[in-house]
């Protein structure tokens, strides 16, 4: 009789449990926090551990030298496994639990848009590294961005294919499922088309979708010159391979989403010619960049990707502006971080405009032999 | 029109993967009149076995050095371990989870097949980490031939046949053999077979494990096809199967594999001609309309109950 009201009782306990965890530690501004929010886990990982990576670096290089204005930073890193339902309860927790002064966060434009209404409704500034969907900067004053925007992006891609590949003809390829796929897609297409260029077919996908041979075989029919794929590495290496078995032999090319080291393993050898606009070129032989390299190879063992250098001038754009900022209140803050002019990043030059975008220049990046190599870099 | 036939080709390739997961939600539907919500599930569940086969058997080095009859070899050998896996993943769900609730309300037993679900999909996250997975080439998705424009891969003849190879081992299993017998007696009324000296357990178990190893079959050949491991894979083919098993009429075994493929089919020219963007809201679009004109399915018979 005992054991039956216990096991009746057991699952009530149970389900307690979770409440204990609301406990948290008291605000306190002796130490500067930092909530880091990204993808560490899921299909997008690499995007949110390369970041990870130039954050960490960057916290580090300036606990090391003392602090800002004598105070450490305190990074708290959470993983949103690249879904935006999951973006919305990290933030929430990083800002209510965790009380961070400031947050830093994220690649994927989705997750950004789903975080973002939450640090303005809290009044907590947001930095994304490398988010370019227009959108996100534009849900608030307190969301800023360190990189280039899309529209921008489009327009450089653009460009590259009707002046420099000479492509007259084009598909398009999306991704339904992103924010930054669609906004992609929608300025390549007006921005080619403007240039005397013919958007012969657009076609859409899902993010996980594997097969990709229908729309692929629809492409193949269109006769195209270029095909453009603005999505996440994932889901680009598995259409380069089926685009090359079903006979594409045409160039394929897309934007920062494809940066990641994983897209070269899925992607293997049907990724060779292929395109892509990128924020940097690791191998640049600018000095910020040579020294930055050094440092990270030594600190993490490999080679840094564009993720992780924007990553790094986030955290050192934001350390700059709470150097400059009177005190730690998010409006300070936000004030400071609208004020970032001539910042030198290891990205590039970094001033922060009205719409608190950062104006930057874009590469293009060549896919040869298995790895991206530098071909051309554009101006704003 | 040879690349409407090249849609036609990869249509029936696309739905042969989701016949065999459909066979294994007919198979438990028939038996126990429940829809398993865990089946997609158990197809992520032999993936993850599948890539343990290929570790235990060194093959996930090797990847295609192997060639011609050793690479089929590999492969079999790795089905045959990952379908033995699932059987048993299959018998233990069965056993603690479905079980001790068949006396009860079939809305308790639906329940508790969506906790199972929900289970084994953050089980995996958990136990093997959300970021996927690539499964090792065994067999290269060469060209099998080659008809005026019209390419059949060496892997896409190998999904169709055995599709329809199983189709064919699963009527004469339950038509033909003893416990076949005991299974429709059991799908027909659990107490009347157990008053006939029927053990209803085993037949059931034995339901479930054979339901399993099918759906095993389609993971590997869907590893075959699309080399990606990750927690949530089962989710969107297994309710893709589960809407071809309804279409067909769920609890028929050949309407199983017909909805199958006409998913497939509709699923790939939706793809191709129309708004791609609309692939998988057509799954569930027809799913809607089949329930409300022919919900017994296309090739399934209303049974009315006599009072």
């Amino acid at each position: 009789m005992a054991s039956r009201s216990f096991l009746r009782l057991a699952p009530l306990v149970c389900a307690a449990v979770p409440f204990l965890y609301g406990c948290g530690p008291k605000a306190d501004d002796s130490v500067i926090r930092i909530g880091e929010f990204g993808a560490l886990s899921g299909d997008t990982a690499t995007f949110g551990e390369t970041t990870h990576e130039g954050v960490q670096m960057a916290v580090e290089e300036i606990n090391a030298a003392g602090g800002i204005h004598g105070r450490k930073i305190q990074l708290i890193t959470e993983d949103d496994q690249g879904r935006p339902d999951q973006a919305t309860l990290v933030v929430e927790k990083l800002i209510t639990h965790d009380r961070v002064h400031a947050l830093v966060g994220e690649v994927a434009s989705s997750n950004s848009l789903a975080a973002a209404p939450i640090a303005q409704r809290y009044s907590v500034p947001m930095i994304s590294p490398s988010s370019t969907n227009p959108k996100v900067t534009q849900q608030g004053d307190y969301i800023f961005r360190v990189c280039f925007i899309d529209p921008f992006q489009g327009k450089v891609a653009a460009k590259f294919a009707y002046g420099s590949l000479k492509a007259r003809t084009a598909a398009v390829l999306r991704d339904q499922k992103s924010d930054y796929s669609l906004g992609l897609a929608d300025v390549f297409k007006k921005e080619f088309q403007d240039q005397g260029g013919k958007v012969v077919l657009d076609k859409a996908y899902s993010s996980g979708d594997v097969d990709f041979k229908a729309q692929l075989t629809a492409i193949r029919e269109a006769e195209v010159d270029l095909i453009y794929v603005p999505g996440y590495y994932g889901e680009v290496g598995l259409i380069a391979k089926q685009a090359r078995s079903i006979g594409l032999k045409q160039p394929l090319m897309g934007g920062d989403g494809w940066e990641s080291e994983e897209l070269y393993k899925i992607g293997g050898a049907a990724l060779e010619g292929c395109y892509f606009s990128n924020h940097c070129a690791p191998d640049s032989t600018e000095p910020q960049v040579r020294g930055f390299v050094a440092r990270y190879q030594v600190r993490w063992n490999h080679e840094p990707g564009a993720l992780a250098m924007l990553g790094y001038d986030a955290i050192k754009t934001l350390a700059d502006a709470l150097g400059r900022s009177k005190d730690l209140k998010g409006a300070s803050i936000r004030d400071a971080l609208a004020q970032t002019k001539d910042f030198a990043g290891v990205t590039g030059n970094i001033s922060i405009d009205a719409d608190r975008n950062a104006v930057k220049s874009a590469v293009i990046l060549r896919i040869q032999g298995g790895r991206a190599v530098y071909q051309e870099t554009v101006r704003p | 029109m040879s690349t409407f036939l090249q849609h036609l080709v990869d249509g029936v390739s696309l739905g042969s993967i989701y016949a065999l997961i459909a066979l294994g939600y007919t198979l438990v539907y028939g038996i126990l009149k429940l829809i398993n919500f865990a089946h997609g599930d158990l197809f992520m569940l032999s993936a993850y076995a599948g890539l343990g086969a290929c570790a235990a058997f060194g093959f996930a080095d090797a990847g295609l050095a192997l060639g011609g009859f050793a690479s089929w070899a590999a492969f079999s050998a790795v089905l045959a371990a990952s379908m033995v896996a699932a059987a048993g993943a299959g018998w233990l769900v069965e056993r603690l989870a479905y079980r001790p609730l068949r006396r009860q309300p079939r809305l308790n037993l639906l329940i508790t097949a969506v906790g199972v679900s929900l289970l084994l999909e953050n089980g995996a996250q958990a136990v093997f980490g959300a970021n996927p997975r690539r499964f090792p080439d065994l067999v290269a998705d060469t060209a099998a031939f080659s008809v005026g424009g019209v390419t059949v891969g060496t892997l896409d003849l190998a999904v169709f046949g055995t599709a329809i190879v199983l189709l064919g081992v699963l009527e004469f299993w339950v038509h033909h053999t003893r416990m076949g017998r005991s299974m429709r007696a059991v799908s027909h009324s659990h107490e009347t077979a157990a008053l006939l000296g029927i053990n209803v357990d085993s037949v059931v178990s034995w339901t479930f494990a054979v339901g399993s190893a099918l759906a095993a079959a389609a993971a590997v050949l869907y590893e075959a096809k699309y080399p990606k491991v990750e927690p949530l894979m089962g989710v969107l083919p297994g309710i893709k199967a589960f809407v071809a098993a309804v279409l067909g009429g769920i609890g028929n075994l050949r309407g199983a594999v017909v909805g199958a493929l006409l998913l497939g089919l509709a699923e790939t020219f939706v793809a191709a001609y129309g708004a791609s963007s609309w692939r998988d809201a057509l799954a569930f679009g027809l799913l809607i309309l089949i329930l409300l004109f022919k919900p017994s399915g296309l090739l399934g018979r209303n049974v009315r109950e006599k009072v």
